[in-house]
């Protein structure tokens, strides 16, 4: 299922904030079709490489190139074809939309910007809206009258206008109730299915993940402390900070996981939440 | 409840607007042909309801035409400011450090004369007419405008939709006029509807110094000056147009007052809650008090 070329390459990519190191040499590859996860707790990082890959930030090292050219150099108009292969989901539903604008203008400006003519976009917002599972006429609504689970859906469906090789998704689900989140994941998981896109997904919930993709990349204090097949991961956690994150999931996933029996919490900072956290959460069934 | 608001708010707005407009089917006689046998005659006299002036003219005639130039001067400027200093304030606001330094110092530069000195300032530099009274006030108004449109810019500057509809490949123009300028429009254009009143005094006062519309074109402030001389003899008359300067100065003040308050435009009802577009457009215009609408009801 997976192409052997490198989508996105991020190469020892570093990234700090008036001195302070957010990102420390990461390196991660997504190849067409395949699903990667970055997970972290908050302050890892994640967010920040997702901002790196996007190009919406310049790495301070490294290098970063999505089907070889730097997306942070990519320009509005004369590469827009690539740009539109490398698209977005931010994680908060109602900041991920203006609010001034409907619905269907928050996908249109997309194919827009992509030069779809006036007359056909109409056409093709219906159809995106169709695609995510939104009934077409919720494109006349504003944001502030759609629930998160939608705004997410016309988020997705933005993402999906320029028919993207690979989505960055900023913890889309992490804003959203358990039901609304699982029904978000099954949708990405048939579009990767159905389209062949790519994803790179950081969430701070490895259960929320462990279901979609291929390949988990564990982010601590901005380095990669472990990666690999997520099965593997999810199954047999090597680095303690990994068996934490696992225990934080759900008191069910602490019961699968004897070595994770207290010993995470003596080396996690003592603000860090994910150690004391054992509230349920949507795990894979 | 809400329509009615708004639709008593774009009436009243529109009133004097419709007098001005309609000033040749309503005047009662030429606003510029005097009868000295008929010199300030004092309000309710047969055939001249206002008076007269000092030469005669009939004073309702002349304060209807006199609303053409005055409403101009009072309405123009608030628009050239609301466009330019939002145009300004978002490439401040969205712009690199220094664009934003280099914009905001400048506009500082304006703040530090007061408003009235500034706008007689620019005018005195410039021949005395409807024109140069109209750029004066847009350049006296359009710092204080600039301010609130960056302090919105910056509110929004990292949203989330704003790093998709980057990534969506959107040209920059794009980006400014169809993301940002629906966003922060609302506030804009209430803190704007809050300037006119201002303006219109300013205009008055220009023209009341000879800066403004040239006589014997009858203008508000221009008229107030011609009848200054019979302040102690004829104080009714010399009220009238001081009267009408304050009427519609307070009733823009309010209709302002009302919408910043209401935080209602059109964008802003549909956009976010009114409450939060209200104490926007009221924190953003804070630190900028200089152009005090309060001013104009001193």
């Amino acid at each position: 299922m997976t192409a052997p070329t490198a989508l996105l390459r991020l190469d020892e990519v570093s990234k700090s904030w008036s001195g302070r190191p957010a990102v420390r040499g990461v390196s991660l590859e997504v190849r067409a079709g395949e699903a990667v996860a970055l997970v972290g707790e908050s302050g890892s990082g994640k967010s920040t490489v997702a901002r790196l890959a996007l190009g919406l930030l310049r790495p301070d090292g490294g290098a970063v190139a999505f089907e070889g050219r730097d997306p942070a150099r990519l320009r509005a108009r004369a590469d827009r074809a690539v740009r539109g292969r490398l698209q977005f989901v931010p994680q908060h539903p109602r900041g991920s939309l203006n609010p001034a604008l409907r619905a269907g203008e928050a996908v249109g400006f997309a194919l827009r910007a992509h030069g779809v003519p006036r007359r056909q976009r109409a056409e093709r917002i219906g159809e995106l809206f169709r695609q995510v599972g939104l009934a077409p006429e919720l494109a006349r609504r504003l944001p502030r009258e759609l629930s998160g689970g939608q705004l997410q859906r016309v988020a997705v469906a933005r993402a999906l206008a320029t028919g993207p090789a690979l989505v960055v998704c900023d913890e889309p689900t992490s804003a959203l109730d358990p039901d609304t989140q699982r029904r978000l994941l099954d949708l990405l998981t048939e579009l990767r299915e159905r389209t062949g896109t790519g994803y790179l997904f950081v969430s701070h919930d490895l259960a929320a993940v462990a279901r979609f993709a291929h390949r988990t990349l564990v982010l601590r204090a901005g380095r990669v402390v472990e990666q690999g097949d997520t099965r593997v991961i999810w199954d047999e956690p090597q680095h303690p900070y990994t068996q934490a994150l696992l225990a934080a999931s759900g008191p069910h996933v602490a019961l699968r996981d004897p070595s994770g029996s207290g010993d995470p919490q003596d080396q996690q900072d003592p603000q860090d939440p994910y150690v004391r956290t054992t509230e349920p959460s949507e795990g894979p069934s | 409840m809400t329509t009615n608001r708004r639709t008593l708010t774009i009436v009243g707005a529109l009133l004097p607007v419709a007098l001005a407009v309609a000033a040749p089917l309503l005047a009662p006689a030429d606003p510029d042909a005097g009868h000295l046998a008929d010199r300030l005659l004092d309000p309710g006299s047969p055939g001249h309801p206002l008076g007269t002036d000092s030469q005669g003219r009939d004073l309702l005639s002349r304060l209807l035409w006199a609303a053409r130039p005055s409403l101009t001067a009072g309405l123009l400027p608030v628009a050239v400011a609301a466009l330019v200093g939002a145009l300004l304030g978002i490439a401040a606001g969205l712009g690199g450090r220094a664009t934003e330094q280099a914009l905001l110092r400048t506009l500082d530069v304006l703040y530090a004369f007061p408003g009235v000195l500034l706008a007689i300032a620019i005018a005195s530099l410039l021949t005395p007419g409807l024109g140069s009274t109209v750029l004066a006030l847009s350049v006296v108004l359009t710092p204080a405008v600039a301010r609130v449109a960056f302090t919105e810019t910056r509110r929004i500057r990292t949203a989330e939709y704003l790093e998709a509809a980057r990534v969506s490949g959107a040209t920059r123009p794009a980006l400014v006029l169809r993301q940002v300028l629906p966003v922060i429009a609302p506030v804009v254009l209430t803190y704007a509807t809050s300037l006119v009143g201002l303006a219109i005094v300013y205009a008055a006062g220009l023209s009341f110094l000879g800066l403004g519309v040239a006589p014997p074109t009858p203008e508000w402030g221009a008229m107030l000056d011609e009848l200054r001389p019979a302040i102690f003899t004829h104080p009714w008359l010399a009220a009238m147009p001081a009267l009408v300067i304050l009427a519609v100065s307070v009733l823009y003040n309010t209709l302002g007052g009302r919408e910043t308050q209401a935080g209602a435009t059109p964008r802003a009802a549909r956009g976010g809650s009114r409450a939060q577009t209200a104490s926007r457009a009221q924190a953003a215009s804070h630190p900028s008090a200089h152009p005090d609408p309060a001013e104009a009801e001193a």
